[in-house]
């Protein structure tokens, strides 16, 4: 039982974190299907300064300065996106489904590099990292937990406030919801997109370092995130755009992601059903979910469009 | 969804000329290529143009088995791109090719190896199961108000973890070789199910050139021939500009965004179909965690060709070269991944590419306008 608990805590605050990145985005009016590139593009940043500096640099200073590098690759690669779907006004959807392409292409191409040239180059570099995780990790009472479930909560209640609270936020929803009536009482439509794209890259990246260091110490980069981008989106659909029922998805999903870990170890062995059969679950889910939910959806309603000035 | 704009836009810049946009799909293949060259200087410079110039050559690097290999990859690749660029015809975005590859793959072995049908018969098959996968998505996305790119990609992870389950755990009964760890090879345990090479393996001096490609050429054919010359096609493609207006006019839109997802679907599944009963390679189900590029790579073919049927054979084409000449680059020095690298670029840049083209073609429209107004006799210009 602390077993699930463990795991759903973790995943839940992985997709938590990502879902919000993708409110942000598509309440600017922005369609953020690239959040699992995002997600990989932070992941292996963060993981490269883990392996870089973890054996020189004390300990705290290796955590903060990891997960400020994913954090800012994530916001710096979701640019890509940005440009293409806000400056230049491209499709959406293509934009970012090239961008998972890249990043998982990229991600690879990187690690290869790197492990080629760490091991003298005789050409047999794995697309494998191994780094140390216990700085993330620390344990009180039954149970372990990583640093970035506080992280998660801190940035689920700061969401929350910039959102609803602010001034900002509202600027940023209005040009998700009518761009032109934003652009008409002198918001910079642009500008708030750009914003919008760039917290979700910020959470995104942010997103894939948590979802990799603290449950395993080596990742092979030739798979991504295996698909948690886009359970992520679904986790904000059925959020439905809004942060505390987003938390609330994250950790439904979360939970029937977990059984998949757990499978082994309990007394769900007694069911004799393989990992692949667990896999699956949370993909079944939340299609289940959005065939019900999707009638009555509350998306943004300027999302996907590209916001054209001169447009009548 | 954004979709419908860029067909649209497509639609206008048809009037011009087909010339425009095979340049527009050529800058972005050199800018990909560019992109390309600058990641192999900056991995080892005193490589790169040697690595360079491997890639440019793709197949022809390693004459003639290199060609061989190109022609046994382009086949699938027409098939997924084809899938893409049909349902793009239809104003949606069939993400989930992959998917539907892989449970197609599952029709063709299935049938291949247990119940030992001929080769046509797998590859009915494969589509059918293919056919099966599309069409989900396109009920969820005509019934539920479920957009499609969603479910695709939920259907691509439910198909992958389905099928590697099945072949693994034998549910349809043995497929899967203990000593390989991937299904068993068609050659020995079910040759009737390869699909004939008629002497291109010898010419080719490769062991899966199969007549694969020209049944992909014959097929794109055919779906151009579908989408322009007949009324269903039509039906479709007004579905993709307005959904509305096809509403109005008597289409029921609904039945089209199925059967539009549903033959995407079979496209993709004849692509499996045709990869895997020329025993080209086996399913492996252990090592099968990531879905098949060969689904994803239909995406960039479908953009790269503006969804042109007959287009789709040459950017098949370009995108296997490219990748076969990835695949010889010296691992010593260089990541054969560096290929997916490129693709990946030259989609993004299609992504928007179309918009450059519209920016041009308004310019020459301006012109010609500003041209005709001048005119001492008024004539007004032909556009």
């Amino acid at each position: 039982m602390f077993l699930l608990l463990k795991y759903t805590l973790l995943y839940a605050v992985v997709l938590m974190l990502v879902a919000l990145g993708g409110m942000f985005s598509e309440r600017s009016g922005v369609i953020n299907i690239a959040l699992e590139g995002i997600m990989a593009i932070g992941g292996l940043a963060g993981i490269l300064v883990l392996v870089l500096f973890q054996a020189t640099l004390p300990a705290a200073a290796v955590i903060i300065l990891s997960i400020l590098a994913s954090a800012i690759a994530g916001m710096l690669y979701s640019l890509l996106l940005g440009f293409s779907a806000i400056t230049l006004k491209a499709d959406q959807t293509i934009g970012g489904t090239a961008l998972n392409m890249l990043a998982t292409a990229a991600a690879v191409v990187i690690v290869k590099a790197y492990n080629n040239s760490a091991t003298g180059g005789n050409g047999s570099a794995s697309s494998k990292l191994t780094y140390s995780n216990k700085e993330f990790i620390f344990t009180a009472g039954p149970l372990t937990y990583n640093i970035f479930l506080i992280i998660g909560i801190v940035l689920l209640i700061a969401a929350y406030i910039f959102l609803y609270k602010t001034k900002y936020g509202l600027r940023l929803r209005s040009c998700g919801e009518h761009p032109q009536a934003a652009d008409s009482v002198g918001i910079n439509v642009y500008r708030w997109r750009y914003t919008g794209v760039m917290i979700s890259g910020f959470l995104g990246g942010l997103g894939g370092f948590a979802y990799i260091v603290p449950s395993v110490s080596t990742w092979n980069f030739e798979v991504g995130v295996t698909g948690f981008g886009f359970l992520a989106l679904a986790v904000m659909i059925f959020g439905q755009w809004k942060p505390f029922r987003i938390a609330a998805a994250a950790v439904f999903f979360a939970v029937f992601k977990s059984l998949a870990n757990i499978a082994d170890a309990t007394f769900l062995t007694n069911l004799h059903l393989s990992k692949n059969i667990y896999d699956m679950m949370p993909f079944i889910a939340s299609m289940v979910i959005l065939a019900f939910t999707s009638k009555n959806s509350q998306a943004p309603k300027a999302e996907g469009i590209p916001y054209d000035k001169g447009a009548r | 969804m954004g979709v419908e704009n860029a067909t649209k836009k497509n639609k206008r810049i048809d009037l011009s000329s087909g010339v425009l946009s095979v340049a527009a799909s050529l800058i972005c293949i050199l800018i990909g290529l560019l992109v390309g060259f600058i990641i192999l200087c900056c991995i080892n410079g005193e490589y790169a143009a040697d690595g360079f110039s491997r890639i440019i050559k793709g197949g022809f690097y390693l004459m003639p088995k290199g060609i061989g290999t190109v022609l046994s990859q382009t086949a699938p690749l027409i098939m997924t791109g084809l899938s893409v660029a049909f349902a793009f015809k239809t104003g949606l975005f069939n993400i989930g090719a992959a998917g539907q590859y892989t449970v197609g793959a599952l029709g063709a072995l299935y049938f291949a190896l247990i119940l030992q049908m001929p080769w046509y018969v797998c590859l009915l098959a494969a589509m059918v199961f293919g056919a099966v996968w599309g069409a989900i998505p396109g009920i969820f996305k005509a019934y539920f108000n479920v957009n499609e790119v969603i479910t695709a990609i939920m259907f691509n992870w439910i198909g992958l973890y389905a099928v590697n389950e099945i072949i693994y755990k034998g549910v349809l009964g043995s497929m899967y070789d203990l000593k390989t760890t991937k299904t068993y090879t068609l050659r020995g345990s079910a040759p009737q199910a390869v699909i004939p090479d008629m002497g291109l393996n010898a010419v080719f001096n490769t062991k899966s050139t199969t007549i694969a490609i020209f049944i992909a050429i014959v097929i794109a054919v055919l779906v151009y021939i579908i989408i322009n010359k007949t009324t269903f096609g039509y039906e479709l493609k007004a579905c993709g500009h307005n959904k509305d207006a096809a509403r109005y006019a008597g289409i029921n839109e609904k039945k089209n965004i199925v059967l539009s997802m549903t033959i995407a679907g079979a496209l993709s599944g004849i692509g499996a179909g045709l990869y895997y009963l020329s025993g080209v390679a086996e399913w492996n189900p252990q090592v099968s965690t990531a879905l098949p590029a060969m689904g994803f790579n239909g995406i960039p073919v479908a953009l790269l060709a503006l969804s042109n049927p007959v287009g789709v054979i040459f950017a098949a084409l370009f995108v296997s070269h490219i990748t076969v000449g990835g695949g010889y680059l010296p691992t010593k020095y260089f990541q054969p991944e560096i290929a997916d690298v490129i693709i990946a670029v030259i989609i993004y840049l299609c992504a928007f590419v179309s918009l450059f083209k519209g920016v041009v073609v308004e310019a020459v429209v301006k012109r010609r306008k500003k041209k005709a107004q001048t005119a001492p006799d008024g004539k007004e210009a032909d556009e």
